[in-house]
């Protein structure tokens, strides 16, 4: 198990040698590149409003039902625990978790349907580097379009989580506001947040592309190299969490 | 023409190629028959460079091709047509598209050039009016054409063929392999043709190979192949109930 483990490392790391090549043509891969950006960005805007605004009212109520047992800490202070909270880790980590899962799904899937079929072998046999040319455009339109998504993620979570506070009479919706603006440092609760979605970005490319594109058999592996992606991009994500929130804070 | 000489190749201790010496004449379909497992297909891939040999050297009109740089390698593929088993077509473009993607890939072309030699090929295959199809589509004959089509959108000089017509009712299959057979004489290209099926040997066989066991056991034309004495090729050739008979009419 150990020695598959740095087998796959390998295998991944001379993949992605083979991915950072140069296009062989620079209008094909920004055809490409313009499609990936709506097959897994646009096309995630969906899944990523209705996640946000409901993660910011479910971590506004949890933060107002802890707080509200002391009367001497300002109702403000919700607002801001809720920022911090959505800003630091919700829109980063829990957002690009489901996107792993969504997205992640998706490029295993793709890619391996086009292993099994053939289609990877007919570009190899045409003289293309398939792996540039197939999972290139993937990871830049992930490294593009994740960031915007993330930011669009914290500007709804903090305006889901002022309606729902309003809404229950835990916080008044300008309260949240003042709140949010409260001790805001746009390194610590912008840029910080940036910075994880663009490394998240690339492993869900990556590590979803690696998966598929290394498939060998038909329609069940398919299946499994896109558990797997799943699996192994929400992993990497996590760890990757761990070790940028210590270099980050620290 | 395509020169394999003592190609030998193994995947572990399994031993598929044992010393292989054929040469594939241009404008010639060339076919090589054999059971599952004889060494067809990895003797096809090594041609292709998909596979390195372990010892002896494939030669493309006089250049070695373990020796090419990888500018002359990438330059040889461009050479080189392929029309998988199951089309291998890409699924996300139309029929047109997938003609065109070598072009756009490769050429210097201009778009007019392009859809000309589109239009042009897909002519030769007789697929008029499918460019705006998507391979999920049209019939299996009909993807066989796209592939046989995308393989020649960039006039190459070799043509490979890895069981054109497997899956196919047998007057489309006819259909393919004439078409294949008609395709190569035309343009004067080096075709092999990897297959199993005795009508295409009969069909399109300029020049047919025999395999066993990663050995080239017997190699002659179409219609030498009927006459064969070599106790392999008859049992292999004249396993059918119809080529029983075909036998018996021709003593």
């Amino acid at each position: 198990m150990i020695t598959n483990f740095f087998e796959g490392i390998g295998a991944y790391g001379v993949l992605m040698t083979k991915v950072f090549r140069r296009p062989d043509r620079w209008n094909l891969f920004y055809r490409s590149t313009i499609k990936e950006i709506q097959l897994l960005g646009i096309d995630s805007i969906g899944i990523v409003v209705i996640l946000s605004v409901f993660m910011g009212a479910i971590v506004t109520i949890q933060t107002a039902f802890q707080l509200s047992d002391d009367p001497l800490i300002p109702t403000y202070y919700i607002a801001m625990a809720t920022r911090e909270s959505i800003t630091l880790e919700f829109s980063p980590t829990v957002v690009s978790l489901i996107l792993a899962g969504k997205v992640g799904s998706n490029i295993a899937s793709s890619l391996g349907t086009m292993r099994v079929s053939e289609q990877i072998d007919a570009l190899e046999v045409m003289g293309v580097n398939s792996a540039s040319y197939l999972i290139l455009p993937k990871i830049v339109a992930q490294l593009f379009f994740n960031p915007i998504l993330i930011l669009m993620s914290m500007f709804l979570g903090l305006w889901g989580g002022a309606m729902a506070g309003d809404l229950l009479g835990l916080i008044a919706f300008q309260e949240s506001i003042s709140g949010y603006q409260l001790e805001f440092i746009v390194f610590e609760n912008i840029i910080y947040g940036l910075i994880k979605s663009v490394v998240y970005a690339f492993v869900i490319g990556s590590v979803s592309a690696y998966c598929g594109y290394t498939v060998k058999g038909g329609a069940v592996e398919v299946g499994v190299a896109s558990t797997n992606a799943v699996v192994r991009s929400c992993l990497t994500i996590i760890l990757s969490n761990y070790v940028l929130t210590d270099l980050l804070l620290n | 023409m395509i020169q394999a000489k003592g190609i030998h190749k193994s995947f572990g201790d399994n031993h598929v190629l044992k010393g292989v010496d054929v040469d594939f004449h241009q404008g010639e379909t060339n076919l090589i028959i054999g059971r599952s497992g004889s060494g067809k297909t990895v003797f096809l891939k090594t041609i292709l460079g998909l596979h390195q040999p372990d010892k002896g050297e494939i030669i493309y009109d006089g250049e070695v091709l373990g020796e090419m740089t990888k500018q002359r390698f990438k330059k040889l593929r461009q050479e080189i047509g392929m029309v998988f088993q199951g089309g291998a077509l890409f699924d996300s473009m139309t029929v047109a598209q997938n003609i065109r993607f070598p072009l756009e890939m490769f050429s210097t072309m201009t778009e007019h050039e392009m859809d000309q030699r589109v239009k042009f090929v897909m002519d030769r295959v007789r697929l008029e009016g499918a460019d705006a199809k998507f391979p999920s589509e049209i019939s299996g004959g009909m993807q066989k054409r796209v592939s046989i089509a995308r393989a020649i959108s960039m006039s190459p000089k070799y043509l490979f063929c890895d069981e054109p017509n497997s899956g196919l009712d047998p007057e489309t299959a006819i259909v393919i392999d004439q078409l294949i057979h008609e395709i190569t004489h035309e343009f004067g290209m080096t075709t092999i043709v990897n297959t199993h099926d005795m009508n295409s040997v009969l069909e399109i066989g300029d020049h047919v190979i025999f395999m066993k066991e990663g050995h080239k056991v017997w190699e002659g034309n179409s219609s030498e192949v009927l006459k064969s004495t070599n106790a392999d090729v008859e049992e292999y050739v004249f396993k059918s109930k119809l080529f029983k008979q075909v036998r018996q009419a021709l003593r």
